[in-house]
């Protein structure tokens, strides 16, 4: 247990100190969504219809550039090697580690999502919709996203790779996460779509440790 | 008998005496077929003539869920056994998947064009055949994205199985959500509900697309194999002469190309 923490705290810490990761995300994520509105025209019904998925598709666009910091920078220090051989299973390790980005780019990205959604015109009633589905979404970003991560460790491109990984997988939160706020803002509840977004990230938090640890076995072989 | 096929060389003595006969008999089958799908097989009381698209999108939609399905179980046996052949046969099944799907989503389109009045759309049936071509896709993507081939091929391994879990999600799309593709008609409990003069030569399509799969499937393998031979030799180039006259023996040559 104290492993886990020790390294949880570790990669918050390097987060925050190396150069501001989390500033980073949040400038690419307010940027992306400003793109769309410039490019659509800033006619209101247009923006309120596809506002809140403009916001999920900035969102997943964000969580994918902040992914190859996830293990990339280990793999080559050797920092990785250590964890591995250490007493903590590789699973734990990948879990503290998933944690600790989620605190960094996921939370973040959902309390500032409110602000953004003044941006794109979307329904004060949504607004709450939209930042609950995407702080239960994010954490299955942040884990899908290690498993692709992981799996591209050492690879050319190594970025493009991973985007070609993790995007289709990413398919599933971002229909049920925009589409809670669709709904909810057509008066149908979002209920429903909460939930099954629950139960993507708590799928992802059974499933995605196990086969990042998988792939990472098989990099550092 | 896994042990007994681990073989490289055993594989390719056996798939040189086997791909002409699966060759001919691939391209017998589909002469076959198309012609009782073109011309023998009644057209729809509703759809006319165009339904004879349907002996060519059903087939090849199910070569691609099972060619998935096959390049998973092969991922699996490469990880869990280390088997030398099973990583080879994935990573040669993966672009003949591809194009089985998109063959699948191009006469789908021309087919829905006529019938539904578009040529796309969202709907899940479609929406996760296309996640499965990007799976596919990225699968092919990885494997070849490291300078290292074994590593690519246990990365795609473990990516292969992570995919897996689309293919009950494709199957059952039709029953979990209102979609404009239809449900099911033959792979269904309760037998197939279509009648026996059309499901005959749909029944032999399939037979054709598998065998030319397995034709295909061979071809590729033995490229495969004879590609990491050259890579063997050419690498040995610069070794000492008694080296270099040693490992060339150790790789057998092979009586003739592909």
């Amino acid at each position: 247990m104290g492993a886990f923490i020790g390294l949880f705290r570790r990669d918050l810490r390097l987060a925050v100190r190396q150069g501001g990761d989390t500033g980073l995300v949040l400038g690419f994520f307010v940027l992306a969504v400003v793109l769309f509105p410039l490019a659509v025209g800033p006619e209101p019904a247009v923006l309120q219809r596809i506002g809140a998925g403009i916001v999920w598709v900035a969102a997943l666009l964000a969580a994918l550039l902040s992914l190859d910091r996830l293990f990339e920078a280990d793999y080559q220090d050797g920092g990785l090697d250590l964890i591995a051989l250490s007493s903590l299973p590789l699973e734990l390790a990948v879990l503290a580690k998933c944690a600790a980005h989620w605190v960094a780019t996921g939370l973040p990205l959902a309390l500032i999502s409110p602000f953004l959604a003044l941006l794109v015109d979307l329904d004060p009633a949504a607004i709450s919709v939209l930042s609950l589905s995407l702080l239960i979404g994010t954490p299955a970003l942040s884990l899908i996203g290690s498993v692709g991560a992981a799996l591209s460790l050492g690879a050319r491109r190594q970025g493009v790779v991973l985007s070609i990984l993790v995007l289709p997988l990413y398919i599933s939160p971002l229909v049920f996460g925009a589409g809670a706020v669709e709904a909810s803002v057509a008066g149908l509840g979002a209920r429903a779509y909460l939930l099954i977004l629950a139960a993507l990230s708590l799928a992802a938090l059974a499933f995605c440790p196990w086969a990042s640890a998988a792939a990472l076995r098989q990099a550092l072989e | 008998m896994i042990n007994w096929l681990a073989s490289p060389a055993r594989f390719t003595r056996i798939s040189a005496k086997a791909l002409p006969w699966c060759g001919w008999a691939s391209a017998a089958v589909l002469a076959v077929g198309l012609y009782w799908s073109l011309v023998v097989a009644p057209p729809d009381y509703q759809q006319g003539d165009t339904v004879r698209i349907m002996f060519i999108h059903v087939p090849a939609a199910w070569m691609a869920l099972n060619v998935y399905l096959f390049v998973a179980v092969a991922s699996a046996v490469a990880l869990v056994w280390r088997h030398p052949l099973a990583e080879v046969a994935a990573r040669a099944a993966a672009p003949i998947g591809a194009a089985f799907t998109f063959v699948c989503l191009a006469t789908g389109s021309l087919w829905g064009r006529p019938m539904w009045g578009t040529w796309w759309v969202w709907d899940a049936r479609l929406t996760s055949v296309l996640i499965l071509f990007f799976l596919y896709l990225g699968y092919i993507a990885l494997v070849n994205a490291f300078d290292d081939p074994a590593r690519g091929g246990k990365a795609g391994s473990v990516l292969a199985l992570v995919g897996v879990v689309n293919l009950p999600i494709i199957k059952f799309s039709v029953d979990w959500w209102n979609t404009l593709h239809q449900p099911a008609s033959v792979m269904r409990i309760g037998g197939p509900k279509i009648d026996v003069s059309m499901l005959a030569p749909l029944l032999i399509m399939a037979a054709g697309f598998s065998l030319l799969f397995l034709t295909l499937l061979m071809l590729r393998m033995r490229t495969i194999l004879n590609e990491r031979k050259a890579v063997a030799l050419r690498l040995n180039i610069g070794a000492p002469p008694e080296q270099r006259r040693a490992r060339e023996r150790a790789v057998p040559a092979h009586p003739g190309v592909g």
